[in-house]
């Protein structure tokens, strides 16, 4: 089965090359036969990789040891679902996996786009093929996942293979973490599309509405995807880790971060040049830097070059890795400076009271988080480079500087939606901000009048209020405005304003999830903790809560041995739940892991672990509560929803396809001669 | 024209001031000097008061629980050993086990214990001790 997987990536190797030089030849050329080669072949590259990840996928199932990717990563009492798991749980294997989703997406991307976009697609398959060759080039000759384990004997090296395998990490062995790095990846990988169509607007010289067209959807998946898997990865850090946080400004956090970031500001520039034409240069140079960001991001989970706590282990191919990173940045640079005459504004902006002037504030407060969020990450990098001694900074810089950021794009949340395109008039600015700016202060006054003394925390709050009543406002005056107009009822006048423009209204609707994650973090301000080492009988008090040690048990299954401890919690005396946090010891990894139990509530969670037994047969229990944390979680279900709302094609949308296929046959008519044949 | 970008670019400017401010002071309470273990005692009295992260493998059998979630170990790394007393709040990682490789952040007492208060740690592979013996090769 090896011999399979190696020799599809190979042949990747040959036909992604084939599919790069007949894309562009046949531009060059002008000949139609060849591009549509290049397209077959990038087509051909989508079915090897599904055959090389299948291999691998095989080897698992087996419970091949022979090969050192399946020793390291399973072991034969892993359940199914786990085996699976283990394709991404390593640097070899998920990076073969990245690889697969990659073509799968060119593949897709192909298919659909094959007969409409006819003058972007040689270049769109080139640069899909070149990633493929790339990414590819690694699977194959830098962490290949075929390897198989040997023995050095006096007659040489012997094939060998251990027993049972080492099993997956114990920390993997979860429902959320075995979905999480696939979603995350999605995202990522998605970002490809979006990027190799922008080359292709900036290579073929047609930089109108075709390319974002044509890409707006894969940008809102690949986004949702990343901001999916991020949260995923949270509350995975959360329910798993036993350290009563979601987020940590982790290396690896922030490396899926700094994507969304630029991502979230391109989906929103992106309007501007939809509704004005203006900003052209900067989208180009947001979905660039997304993309790049995406590969960077690769790069410094599994390079070691940030020490981290989820990083793979240090691989030797951080300098392969940096070429394409550099090069792509060096294309991207130089089709931009080349196109710079053509990417010109049609429009300038007109007033700082404006929605457009509201939109570059938005851009830019994304993009200063997203430096500082990036600068911080490369600290140890920079410091050893500038300063020659390697420093680094934690969680507490990057609160620091990112929170005022984010409540600055909270408040623009609120504001920027309310502002008239072009310019807003006073009595306009007084007639929308009225109610917002009352209930907001409103808030702010109550809960300060109610004992709360946390500044941020109280901004927060107010600001979360001012968007809640601004989206509110929107749906609800164009629900008036409808039921008028059409004379049906409210709610149906609701949705049918949702469905004529999805992407403006699955926008608020997104807004008011990021709303609730930020109420929910909001509440971290409120954390308590205690720690302590309990006999049975004893309790411990926080908040509020007792929480009581009944006594302790052990067991064992095959995948794992476990100690649990017995906890009643009660609040005022009552007794709200009896919960078992447990700490398991795998066997074949020789691992603990904590289990840790929560008792989670609207309000708040009472989130227990049980840390060890002392030589006294004591307990050591901790015990969090954490106000408001279900708010993230909910928040990220709102979100969810929201954007698939914005993807349902609303009239607006349509409106744009026939304007770029006008433009294309525009192009075509003046071009004199059909050298593309438009199907 | 040129007021409204003049007007834009100064809340620009304003906006970079402040978070690069931010950034500078937040810089003076956070940031922590990555050190080795040889360097560390090097350092001497130079090293206290100064945030470190340091990093070494677990002394096998060097773990000890105390009361009050408080773990004591000993960490190595080329040959010179560092013991680490950790106060933090939170419990230490399940990771943090025998031969694992640990971070741990925090300051140099004058007793020459570290006292951390974060210790992160990852666990070595099985197959490494093998494969530095020259045991097992891949092909």
């Amino acid at each position: 089965m090896h011999h399979l997987g190696n020799f599809s990536l190979m042949a990747i190797l040959v036909i992604a090359a084939y599919a790069v030089i007949a894309s562009l030849l046949g531009v060059k050329r002008g000949s139609v036969k060849l591009t549509k080669s290049g397209e077959r072949a990038l087509l051909a590259c989508t079915a090897l990789s599904t055959t090389a990840c299948f291999s691998l996928v095989w080897l698992l199932m087996k419970s091949d040891f022979r090969f050192e990717y399946v020793a390291s990563y399973s072991n034969r009492e892993l359940p199914f679902f786990y085996k699976l798991a283990s394709l991404w749980a390593g640097n070899d294997g998920s990076l073969l996996f990245w690889s697969w989703l990659m073509l799968l997406f060119s593949g897709i991307a192909v298919v659909t786009n094959r007969n409409k976009n006819r003058e972007l697609m040689p270049y769109v398959v080139a640069t899909l093929g070149a990633a493929a060759l790339f990414f590819t080039y690694l699977n194959y000759f830098v962490t290949n996942p075929f390897g198989q384990l040997g023995i050095i004997t006096a007659a040489g090296t012997e094939s060998w293979a251990p027993v049972d395998g080492r099993g997956l990490n114990p920390l993997l062995q979860h429902p959320i973490m075995a979905i999480h790095p696939p979603i995350l990846y999605i995202g990522y990988v998605g970002f490809i599309v979006p990027f190799a169509f922008c080359i292709a607007a900036l290579a073929s010289g047609r930089l109108g509405s075709e390319w974002i067209a044509a890409t707006r959807r894969w940008t809102l998946v690949a986004w949702f995807f990343l901001g999916t898997g991020i949260i995923l990865g949270g509350r995975w850090a959360y329910v798993e880790l036993g350290w009563g946080g979601y987020w940590a400004w982790d290396p690896v956090e922030n490396a899926a971060f700094l994507p969304w970031l630029t991502g979230t500001a391109y989906l929103h520039s992106v309007i501007i040049q939809q509704r004005k034409g203006m900003l052209k240069i900067w989208n180009v140079v947001l979905v660039a830097a997304t993309y790049l960001l995406c590969v960077f991001g690769t790069f410094l989970t599994r390079s070691g070059i940030v020490s981290s706590v989820h990083a793979f282990a240090e691989s030797d191919f951080a300098q392969i890795f940096l070429v394409f990173i550099v090069s792509a940045t060096v294309l991207c640079t130089g089709l931009i400076l080349y196109r710079l005459p053509q990417l010109k504004s049609e429009n300038e902006l007109d007033s700082m009271v404006s929605r457009e002037s509201g939109f570059l504030y938005n851009n830019l407060l994304f993009l200063v988080a997203a430096f500082a969020v990036l600068w911080g990450t490369m600290y140890p990098v920079l410091s050893e480079a500038l300063q020659g001694e390697k420093a680094m900074v934690g969680p507490a810089w990057f609160n620091k500087v990112n929170v005022p950021i984010f409540l600055g794009l909270l408040a623009l949340t609120g504001i920027g939606p309310l502002l008239a395109w072009r310019k807003s008039s006073f009595e306009s600015l007084r007639r929308n901000f009225t109610w917002p700016l009352v209930l907001s202060l409103a808030t702010a006054a109550v809960l300060f009048a109610f004992g709360m003394r946390h500044g941020y925390a109280l901004i927060t709050f107010a600001l979360s209020m001012l968007v809640t009543v601004t989206i509110v406002q929107e749906f609800h005056k164009g629900a008036l405005t409808r039921k008028a107009h059409k004379g049906t009822s409210y709610g149906a006048a609701l949705v049918d304003l949702t469905l004529v423009n999805t992407q403006r209204y699955g926008g608020y609707i997104v807004h008011f999830g990021i709303v609730l994650i930020f109420i929910g973090v909001a509440g971290m301000a409120f954390d308590s903790d205690v720690k302590a080492d309990v006999s049975p009988g004893e309790s411990v008090h926080v908040s509020g809560y007792d929480v009581k040690l009944l006594g302790m048990k052990n067991g064992e299954t095959p995948n794992y041995e476990w100690l649990s401890s017995e906890l009643e919690v009660s609040k005022n005396g009552k007794v709200v739940g009896v919960y078992e946090p447990q700490k398991h010891l795998y066997k074949a990894s020789q691992q603990p892991t904590s289990e840790v139990r929560r008792h989670a509530t609207w309000v708040e969670d009472v989130y227990l672990v049980f840390g060890s037994t002392t030589a006294e047969n004591k307990a050591t229990i901790q015990v969090f509560v954490k106000p408001l944390v279900r708010w993230v979680w909910i928040g990220g279900i709102v979100m969810f929803l929201g954007t698939v709302v914005t993807l349902v094609p609303d009239r607006r949308e349509l409106k744009l396809v026939q304007r770029s296929k006008a433009e294309a046959q525009q192009r075509l008519a003046t071009k004199g001669k059909e050298k593309y044949e438009v199907a | 024209m040129h007021t409204k970008k003049l007007k834009f670019i100064v809340g620009t400017i304003v906006i970079l001031g402040a978070v690069l401010a931010l950034a500078i002071t937040g810089m003076e309470e956070s940031k922590a000097y990555y050190q080795t273990v040889p360097e560390l005692k090097a350092m001497g009295v130079k090293a206290e008061g100064r945030r470190i992260r340091v990093a070494g493998d677990v002394v096998v059998g060097s773990i000890e629980r105390h009361e009050e979630g408080v773990v004591t170990f000993v960490i190595d790394y080329e040959g010179e050993s560092l013991p680490v007393r950790y106060v933090g709040r939170g419990p230490v990682p399940d990771t943090l086990v025998d031969r694992a490789q640990a971070v741990a952040e925090g300051t140099l007492e004058a007793d020459g214990t570290f006292e951390a208060t974060l210790v992160q740690a990852k666990c070595a592979s099985k197959y490494e001790a093998a494969y530095e013996e020259g045991k097992i090769v891949t092909e």
